[in-house]
């Protein structure tokens, strides 16, 4: 009779089953690369800082995209956009996002991606077109791959889980990347979408930025989780939570979740911790509900000038180079200002052109009414 | 000719229309392995293989916010709701999204979907089984909203829905899937758009749709022993709505009823009953009435006999339709 010496003993216990979970949960604490004044932080092991160039690019579309955002409120208080809801002091997230996708990629949005839209390189007058109330949308969806902008709120994180396994389906390497705000996880269809996604593991990121409101209600009315990134785990999909102004883990970490989705390992879920400078719309009184000691708080880690800093401090940037983006700035703005002046023309009769492929014979009997009251009208007027 | 069921016809329009387009896909709840709780997807997932017939997650909104992602990127989805009133948390994406994509985008996007609904009761259905759901869907510019009364305009229509560019509605009357009639397929109706007349008359034309037309069509036929020779146009697809067929048939026989399970307040009865006085106003000899379910929530299954539209409850319509010149005694002031 052999013995077994006591040490294999106490080594052959099985050891515990992994937990499935805990590959699927974020970090403990938000993802940043960058101090709130923009000084590098350690390397961090899952999260790489993208290379230079791509970040003194991603500091050129964020100065874009803040003077663009700065311009469209300007616009709506001379009255050429019906509404305008903000994204300042979200740079970091809407050009971030765009940065970590291809251009063949689909891009899902929300009302207040214009920044984002604009990051895509989409004509700034075209990303106005829903809230100068032209039409619903501006830009061609199809050949710029960005669905029209979503104002129900999280209906599109399912529609993304759609298109990325059509596109799988059909043998196509695309991934479908989700834009949507705290607010919108308490959406049903978020769930859904996210649901879907990860049981017929489509290539999507969902990515949310966190703004703390909801118009008015904060997130502790959203949420009882720890963070919206725990949202993740009871669908099976991996999830990180990022500081949303810090350029740069904000890229880091959405090029991990891109690439997790192109690799055929089905949705990633971001959540990203940031804050909207400015109401919900124009039309929005923020005082009511967020004191400016707050508002003052974020401005201190105001993502622009945190990557400035950092590029700054690496010698990325120098003086010459900031005042070049900020004249690149200055005309876009005036373009599109200039562009934006006139009131654009519309066509009544365009109303029935789009409903059906074919209009129904009760269409075209009231664009001939629609046709005749507008005759009627020049005449009158002539 | 063989005898087969409503049921089998969509069942084959489905095959069919899979075997001529590679980018038609069939999904929802039940729909794989099982081949539906009706049996409407049956074989198709071992034909085609559970990539182009598959099963969801238990979500609506989901199966069908999931449909506008595929047909966005180039797929032709069709999509089940297992039960018309289970169609309801899908209702934000199909009026939202399914029927607005081509307009919100000036037509760069489009959304090719069908969405198939079990409709209707006479099953004996527990509640949230049985509803009827139409106008819903009708009132929704966009939408293309279908539904067969015969064999073979079940598999024509359903054919003709997932060739269209635009989303189709298609309601399946579930209380006729089992019914059979001698069909050849492929069958070939007329198009969308187009009502047919079911049975002639020169007395009254009863306009009906769904369910509702083997009811009118059974009222046509007792109504011979009273005398009156009824004219039968089923509606088949409410949008596009065939105002001609069903104002030459009216304008023939100068009176009208329209027939429908669904509820009759805001119904689309009442907007069939619009049109036609709208359209032919000098040739009625009467007001035109509604043979419709009654103002209340589906009933339990041992009540819904008295609910549903009844030959009898035709012919009373037909009765009061002022054979004499006299107005309706209802309607007179006490």
């Amino acid at each position: 009779m052999t013995t077994t010496p006591r040490a294999v003993r106490r080594n052959s216990r099985p050891a515990a089953p992994p937990d499935p979970a805990r590959p699927l949960l974020p970090a403990s604490e938000q993802i940043r690369l960058l101090d709130p004044a923009g000084a590098p932080l350690p390397v961090h092991p899952d999260y790489p800082a993208p290379p230079v160039e791509v970040l003194v690019e991603l500091y050129r579309r964020m100065v874009l995209g803040r003077r663009f955002d700065l311009q469209a409120t300007a616009l709506t208080k001379q009255g050429r956009l019906a509404v305008y809801p903000s994204a300042r002091g979200q740079e970091a997230c809407q050009v971030g996002a765009i940065l970590a996708l291809r251009d063949d990629d689909w891009v899902f949005p929300t009302y207040r991606e214009s920044m984002a839209l604009t990051a895509r390189g989409i004509d700034p007058v075209e990303v106005l077109t829903l809230l100068r109330g032209d039409w619903h949308c501006g830009y061609d969806p199809a050949v710029r791959r960005t669905a029209p902008q979503c104002t129900p709120l999280a209906t599109q994180c399912v529609h993304a889980a759609g298109l990325a396994h059509g596109e799988a389906y059909q043998g196509r390497d695309t991934v479908a990347l989700a834009f949507l705000g705290d607010g919108a996880t308490s959406e049903g269809d978020f769930h859904e979408g996210v649901n879907f996604a990860a049981v017929f593991k489509a290539p999507v990121v969902y990515f949310v930025q966190n703004n703390q409101y909801a118009i008015s209600v904060p997130l502790s009315r959203q949420t009882a989780a720890p963070s919206l990134a725990y949202k993740g785990v009871g669908y099976g999909v991996p999830s990180e939570q990022v500081d949303g102004n810090d350029p740069v883990a904000v890229l880091a970490v959405l090029n991990r979740a891109v690439a997790h989705a192109r690799a055929g390992h089905g949705p990633f879920l971001v959540e990203a911790h940031t804050y909207r400078m400015e109401p919900h719309t124009n039309a929005d009184d923020a005082a009511r509900y967020r004191d400016a000691d707050e508002v003052a708080s974020w401005q201190d880690r105001d993502p622009v000038v945190r990557l400035e800093t950092y590029l700054r401090d690496r010698g990325a940037l120098d003086d010459t180079t900031v005042a070049r983006v900020a004249a690149q700035a200055e005309e876009y703005a005036a373009d599109l200002r200039e562009r934006m002046h006139d009131k654009p023309t519309v066509d009544p009769l365009t109303l029935f052109d789009h409903v059906y492929a074919e209009p129904t014979p009760q269409l075209v009997e009231q664009r001939a009414q629609v046709r005749a009251e507008l005759a009627a009208d020049q005449e009158g007027a002539g | 000719m063989a005898s087969m069921t409503m049921a089998k016809a969509l069942n084959t329009a489905l095959a069919d229309a899979m075997l001529d387009d590679d980018r038609v896909v069939v999904f929802g709840e039940d729909v794989g392995q099982l081949g539906g709780v009706f049996r409407i997807t049956d074989g198709l997932a071992a034909r085609f293989g559970d990539k182009r017939c598959f099963d969801t997650p238990l979500a609506e909104a989901g199966i069908v916010g999931f449909a506008v992602g595929l047909a966005m990127s180039g797929l032709r989805p069709v999509v089940e709701m297992q039960f018309d009133a289970f169609g309801y948390p899908a209702f934000e994406q199909i009026a939202s999204h399914v029927a607005k994509l081509r307009n919100r985008t000036r037509g760069a996007l489009t959304a090719p979907i069908v969405i198939r609904i079990p409709y209707a009761g006479g099953i004996g259905g527990v509640e949230h089984h049985c509803d009827s759901s139409e106008a819903y869907y009708a009132h929704t510019p966009g939408l293309k909203v279908v539904t067969p009364a015969t064999v073979a305009d079940a598999y024509s229509l359903l054919r003709s829905a997932i060739d269209d560019p635009d989303p189709v509605v298609f309601l399946e009357p579930k209380k006729l899937y089992f019914a059979s009639a001698e069909t050849q397929l492929p069958a070939r109706t007329e198009p969308f758009g187009r009502a047919v007349v079911r049975h002639q008359g020169t007395d009254a034309t009863l306009v009906a749709y769904g369910p509702a037309v083997p009811v009118a069509l059974a009222a046509a036929e007792a109504a011979q022993a009273e005398g009156w020779n009824l004219e039968v146009v089923d509606v088949r697809t409410i949008v596009p709505f065939d105002d001609d067929t069903i104002a030459a048939s009216v304008r023939k026989t100068g009176r009208c009823v329209v027939v429908h399970e669904a509820q009759g307040f805001a119904g689309v009865g009442a907007e069939i009953a619009a049109r036609v006085q709208e359209r032919c106003f000098h040739s009625l000899h009467a007001p035109v009435l509604r043979v419709a379910g009654l103002d209340i929530p589906y009933p339990a299954p041992m009540l819904e006999h008295t609910h549903l539209p009844s030959v009898d409850r035709v012919l009373d319509a037909v009765a009061r339709l002022q054979w004499d010149d006299q107005p309706d005694e209802r309607w007179v002031a006490a």
